[in-house]
């Protein structure tokens, strides 16, 4: 019976129909015959070391290249371990893939060796789940796993195969069409909205464009830059959005929110029209909701219905594809632009000119000392290598908001961060994810010294694997976030946020069979980073840098986004 | 307040665990729910009777309707139509009540379902309000056990029931002559 095909190699089968090149795992018991077919197959298997890394770097890959990422893992705690990562997915609309191996069939909920409810677990964790009762049903559900995972809003799809599905023999019948009548895709936008939209926007005063993470998830980069330049209006890019406009673009203020800059966030409070598009008010955003740009009146363009209206009305909600309702609403613009131009253009100027007058007021200044590594020169140093053009991972925390602060990303797909779910460790796995899509690219891996002892076990993974990634540890000796809200509203105990264990770099390098070093000394730092570079293979820095640095500006949580601590607190007396 | 939701959906495993789990999720309270198949045994109807801030109505349902399997899920609140409840009632009475207690019940529409020594089994179906009340009446006249439905509801306006085509996959269809040469193909490209 040659024509028959076990489970395993329909798997493999559809995955390269679904053009797969590489995916992230760990191989365990019960998905072996997998792993078998795997082993004389072109399909690249990258074997991290936890399987939560397996699904940050399909993540990873997804963010750098835009298509879906694909991970695996075994049934049990191989599975239960690639959850954080697929809440992570899920809260930044990753397309990711995520197989998993189930005890057979007649196994399944007699507690068996290895055995977890990944479907139950996995349900709030994914955009949709599937488990696999027969061989029959294995492609039809690969393939609509695929479409799910990269279509409308994206997000991670996970399967869940049983051990006897990968082992059983079948006739396999390529998949031709996929059937999902309660998946309905929006993708055009109501011309007429998109019309009062275009209409809406000359009559403004004081327009702002609120670009995220939809603008690079939904490839409107060039539309966005084009709707910036036919209107001129200025634009502010979330933490997800940075490099949706190229930082360098006149028209981008910077990033918006708790940490964003004075700039992006007075314009925020102060617009009298918000062209939200993929976004979703994020309460890191918008700070106090209630307080959040109390004057503007509000058009937002989102795939997901459910995100308009969701925390802010939206007065004109436009349902769609950012790419497909830019160019339209490109074409309205600039078809009305004669006739309209001219209406509030002085009011617009003068909107232009208080925006240029805040971003002078308070810049994200760069604080250097002669004695000790500020982390914003730290940051600066990164930017001025990259020269906009670096892929840049972090984690969560203050490294974080200091690197989307102060580097300039030209280009989606370069500042890959866990976002939504602030999640620690994230910054090398995602990093090994991204130069597998992207080989040619420079990329550095950015972590506090809390997270990047989170993702150590994957030193191993960056060498065996011959990754050229730079990975650069701001070592501030605290967990630097929590100790900065401590600090602030704390009163400044510091419980539990104290790293005074790290180990020494050179020889942690040295121990996988790579390059690195700590660095101390601000006159040091240029050079250290520019070795780093320099080094064909990976590189580890270890910058020291000051260790009571905050973040600033900050919006306090529950602080409206105008209310802003610029600066660190002035000493006051102690007292009731 | 409470929000009447008809949500139909594809009859297909874990979907009853999908809307109440995005109800905990999301903080959203279930008053009741019923579920079952419809016509198409494909396809199942669920009534939920949610008590939700009336803000958020319509995010609960975009909220539903992002669910993979859910075909259609309709606020039924304002929306001409028609709910009702079923109760099951066992009353524990003496021969002095029986009489008083089947009047009741005629008036409440109940119909007797056991009857014995120890009393009766009413069913009776309604408005919740209006079972509410035969409840608290049966209750007056004896020890009682209610099991009730949970609302069910239906729509009186016909609602056209938009679903999404469906996609190609970009696979070539196996050859219809040949099912073999397919696999062929297949086993000499790896």
């Amino acid at each position: 019976m040659s024509n028959l095909m076990t489970g395993a190699k329909m798997l493999l089968e559809c995955l390269a129909r679904e053009g797969v090149e590489v995916m992230f795992g760990y191989p365990g018991g019960v998905t072996l015959p997998f792993y078998d077919a795997l082993y004389d197959n072109p399909l690249r298997h990258v074997l991290v070391r936890h399987e939560e890394n397996a699904a940050f770097a399909a993540s990873g890959y997804a963010k750098a290249t835009g298509k879906i990422g694909v991970c695996c893992a075994t049934s049990g705690p191989g599975a239960t371990n690639l959850v954080t990562g697929l809440v992570d997915a899920m809260m930044d609309s990753a397309p990711v893939v995520a197989l998993t191996g189930q005890v057979s069939s007649n196994l399944i909920g007699s507690d068996a060796f290895q055995e977890a409810d990944t479907f139950g677990i996995t349900r709030s964790a994914t955009k949709h789940n599937y488990m696999v009762k027969t061989l029959a049903e294995l492609p039809q559900i690969i393939h609509e796993a695929f479409y799910l995972a990269g279509s409308g809003r994206p997000g991670p799809v996970l399967v869940d195969i049983p051990k006897d599905v990968f082992m059983a023999r079948g006739h396999y019948e390529p998949v031709t069409e996929i059937h999902l009548p309660g998946y309905k895709v929006f993708t055009e936008g109501h011309s007429g909205q998109i019309r009062r939209a275009a209409q809406m926007f000359w009559e403004a005063e004081r327009p702002l464009v609120y670009a995220g993470g939809g603008i690079l998830l939904g490839k409107a980069h060039k539309e966005l830059r084009e709707f910036v330049e036919i209107t001129d209006a200025p634009a502010v890019c979330t933490l997800m959005g940075l490099g949706g406009l190229p930082g360098s673009h006149p028209n981008f203020i910077s990033m918006p929110g708790m940490h964003g800059s004075y700039a992006a966030n007075m314009a925020m409070y102060n617009n009298d029209l918000l062209i939200a598009l993929g976004v979703r008010f994020d309460d890191r955003v918008t700070g106090r909701l209630a307080a959040f740009a109390p004057h503007a009146r509000v058009i937002h363009v989102d795939i997901d219905p459910a995100e308009i209206g969701k925390n802010r009305h939206a007065d004109i909600p436009i349902v769609g594809d950012l790419k497909r309702v830019l160019q339209k609403m490109n074409k309205v613009m600039a078809e009305l632009k004669p006739e309209s131009e001219a209406k509030k253009s002085e009011a617009r100027k003068s909107w232009w000119k208080q925006i240029r007058t805040w971003k002078e007021e308070h810049p994200f200044d760069t604080p250097r000392s002669e004695s000790e590594i500020k982390p914003q020169h730290l940051m600066a140093e990164i930017d001025r290598i990259s020269n906009g053009k670096a892929i840049v991972t972090s984690d969560v925390g203050q490294h974080q908001m200091w690197a989307a602060q102060y580097i300039r990303f030209d280009e989606p797909g370069q500042w890959i961060n866990s976002g939504g779910l602030g999640s620690m460790g994230y910054g090398l796995p995602s990093a090994i994810g991204a130069q597998f899509g992207c080989p040619d690219k420079l990329v550095f891996a950015i972590a506090g010294d809390g997270g990047f002892q989170m993702s150590l076990p994957e030193l191993a993974t960056v060498v065996n694997q011959g990754l050229p990634i730079k990975i650069i540890v701001m070592n501030n000796g605290y967990l630097g976030m929590v100790r900065q809200w401590q600090e602030l509203f704390y009163n400044n105990r510091m419980s539990s946020v104290t790293l005074d264990t790290f180990p020494q770099a050179d020889l942690l390098a040295a121990a996988y069979g790579f390059k690195g070093r700590t660095v101390e000394n601000p006159s040091e730092l240029r050079e250290a980073l520019e070795t780093a570079v320099a080094e064909p293979g990976p590189y580890l820095l270890n910058i020291k840098v000051t260790p009571f640095e905050n973040v600033y500006p900050m919006v306090p949580a529950g602080g409206a986004i105008n209310e802003m601590v610029l600066g660190p607190p002035q000493p006051v007396a102690v007292g009731d | 307040m409470l929000q009447v939701i008809s949500i139909l959906m594809e009859n297909k495993p874990g979907a009853l665990m999908r809307v109440t789990g995005l109800f905990a999720q999301r903080n959203y309270n279930i008053e009741s729910l019923t579920v079952a198949r419809t016509l198409d045994p494909m396809l199942s109807r669920m009534t939920i009777v949610a008590d939700v801030d009336a803000k958020i109505r319509a995010q609960v349902i975009k909220q539903i309707n992002k669910l993979i399997n859910v075909l259609q899920a309709t606020d039924l609140t304002d929306e001409a139509s028609v709910a009702r409840e079923m109760v099951l009632l066992r009353i524990r009475s003496g021969m002095e009540n029986r009489t008083a207690i089947l009047k009741e019940a005629e008036i409440f529409g109940a119909r007797v379902v056991d009857s014995s020594v120890e009393g009766f089994a009413l069913e009776a179906s309604g408005d919740p309000e209006k079972l509410d009340e035969f409840i608290n009446v049966m209750s007056s006249y004896g020890e009682i056990q209610a099991t009730r439905s949970g609302l069910i509801a239906v729509s009186l306006e016909m609602k056209k029931l938009r679903l999404a085509p469906p996609v190609p996959t970009g696979c070539e269809p196996a050859s219809v002559e040949d099912p073999s040469s397919q696999s062929a193909a297949v086993s000499q490209s790896r």
